[in-house]
């Protein structure tokens, strides 16, 4: 990964001006380049990253799903099809016992359990689910949810 | 007080305190430290440390290693695992081998070693070349074991790094030793291979022992990084010094090395055998634990680093004020002179006025004068804030005076 991914994944905020001031480079080479990741679909998208167990009526699922691969499309005609709906918040094919992860959330334990019997398990090729809840979030993304406190560190020191 | 116990009087107390240390000045960084603990919402420039944690493989290694019991002394020089895994470390990164057993010995942080390091070679009336600005500590180390401090004032015209004419100049016949420090707190100054091998041809022609602190060499931005020891005749004549606090981030931990032929590191083996016995035992787990990815853990704070060092030269490059680009360790040292006051006087008044904090260049020597260290050991958010407050401050200063 290049410096300049590297600062916007661990700050997408961070300006231009100031991105270019620490990479050594132009602003304007620096809209450019961001502009081209962006155009070859390197950089998807830029989001806030939450505690979401500060969020009141939301759940979320880790679900375990077993297919039955299609002739000619493998897993991902099916999977495709499954990953459209909002409630799926991410996606992985996966290696071992089952074939599909996915992060499912919704407002109640109800609605996540509608989705899996109504929708997911009725969607052709789809052989089983295993549904856990998620009870906390320790770290996601790299971000620990408990930060450690600020170290205090003399004002100054030689 | 009237009525308290009545106690022999006491003769002045001062008379009885030993030469060195009464006429040794306190630290101008602690003047400074003084003042801005006094005050509550100041961002610091000044702190002359990460300003990340240990990384938490490290830590919690050494948390292991407390539930193992690990609480005992250990032997003088370190513990085995240590001694291989620093020998390994230093020939791999700086190209230089150590015995493990008979040519290193690790310390309570780079200080306990310079100061055995000076007391191991120092006879009373023995010259130290050392060179300003500098770490705090050089000329009061080397006047408490009673040699004299023969400074050599580094200048901004030669990067801060000290030249093979000023060094050949200050060589007189009771010269015993040099002491160096590159990349350099507080300018952030390196010295090339070029250099090292200069001064390496002055130091073996006049018989010297070179100490160098090379506790910055990791965070090295510019080029690669040379240690003097590695000239042609310096290995059987330089105490290579380095430690884990700045590249680790583990000052804390007060972990630290030396590494020299046989005899000079058996005789600060003694010091330190009579003074500290061993470096905590903790500390030196947690050392271990460090050799063992150093690459991954050093990659990531420098990178960081790099980044605000370019930031923060483009900030100085942006508001007029000269500012040599730092080649290593996390201090920029810009230079303030066109303003006309002196380094003290420009520190306080930007701490009073933009309740930003920075060390006067004096406080490392006296041609620290016209200079400030600002450190960019400090979270990005802080650093660009302080450089908007001095813009408008510098900005002041031009337009008002």
């Amino acid at each position: 990964m290049d410096d300049l991914l590297q600062s916007l994944v661990a700050n997408a905020r961070v300006d231009n001006a100031t991105l270019a001031k620490t990479l050594g480079l132009t602003e304007a080479e620096v809209v450019e380049r961001i502009a081209e990741y962006e155009e070859r679909g390197l950089i998807k998208s830029y989001q806030a990253i939450l505690d979401e167990d500060k969020l009141p009526g939301r759940v979320t699922a880790v679900i375990e799903v077993s297919m039955t691969p299609e002739r000619g499309g493998g897993f991902d005609r099916t999977a495709a099809r499954i990953a459209k709906f909002p409630q799926v918040s991410s996606m992985y094919l996966m290696s071992g016992d089952f074939d599909l992860m996915m992060f499912v959330q919704g407002s109640t334990l109800q609605d996540v359990a509608q989705f899996v019997s109504e929708k997911l398990s009725t969607i052709p090729g789809v052989t089983g689910t295993a549904t856990h809840f998620m009870l906390k979030t320790y770290k996601h993304r790299g971000v620990l949810m408990q930060t450690e406190e600020a170290h205090e560190r003399l004002k100054v020191s030689p | 007080m009237s009525g308290s116990r009545s106690r022999p009087k006491a003769s002045n107390l001062v008379d009885k305190l030993a030469d060195p240390v009464r006429d040794m000045p306190r630290s101008g960084i602690r003047d400074f430290f003084d003042i801005v603990s006094q005050m509550k919402e100041v961002i610091s420039l000044s702190i002359g440390e990460p300003d990340f944690v240990t990384p938490w493989h490290i830590r919690e290694h050494a948390i292991f290693a407390l539930e193992q019991g690990r609480t005992g002394y250990t032997g003088n020089r370190g513990l085995p695992q240590l001694l291989t895994g620093l020998s390994d470390y230093v020939e791999r990164t700086f190209g230089l081998s150590y015995h493990p057993e008979s040519e290193i010995l690790t310390t309570v942080g780079v200080s306990e070693a310079l100061d055995v390091a000076l007391r191991a070679l120092i006879n009373p009336g023995d010259e130290i070349i050392y060179h300003e600005p500098c770490y705090v500590s050089y000329a009061p180390i080397i006047n408490m074991a009673h040699g004299k401090a023969v400074c050599i004032e580094t200048l901004e015209k030669d990067n801060f790094c000290i030249t093979p004419e000023q060094l050949s100049g200050a060589i007189t016949p009771k010269t015993k030793a040099v002491v160096l420090n590159f990349p350099n707190n507080p300018t952030g100054g390196s010295m090339d291979a070029d250099t090292a091998r200069a001064l390496a041809e002055i130091a073996v022609a006049a018989d010297l022992i070179v100490i160098t602190d090379e506790v910055y060499a990791e965070l090295t931005y510019e080029g690669t990084h040379t240690s003097i020891a590695t000239m042609p005749g310096m290995r059987e004549r330089t105490i290579f010094l380095h430690g884990f606090s700045k590249a680790w981030a583990m000052t804390g931990f007060r972990i630290g090395y030396a590494c020299a032929p046989p005899e000079l590191c058996e005789a600060m083996m003694k010091i330190h055998q009579y003074t500290m016995l061993c470096a905590p035992i903790l500390s030196q787990e947690a050392a271990i634990e460090a050799l063992k990815q150093p690459e991954t853990d050093i990659g990531e704070m420098r990178a960081s680093y790099l980044r605000r060092r370019n930031f923060i030269t483009k900030a100085f490059e942006e508001m007029g004020v000269p500012c040599m680009m730092p080649q290593g360790a996390f201090y920029a040292f810009p230079n303030i002179s066109q303003f006309g006051m002196s380094s003290k006087d420009f520190a306080l008044r930007f701490l009073d006025e933009q309740e930003v904090a920075l060390v006067p260049g004096t406080a490392f020597g006296a041609c620290g004068e016209g200079f400030v260290r600002c450190s960019y050991a400090t979270a990005m958010d802080d650093i660009q804030i302080a450089m908007e407050r001095m813009a408008i401050f510098c900005d002041h200063l031009k337009t008002k005076g």
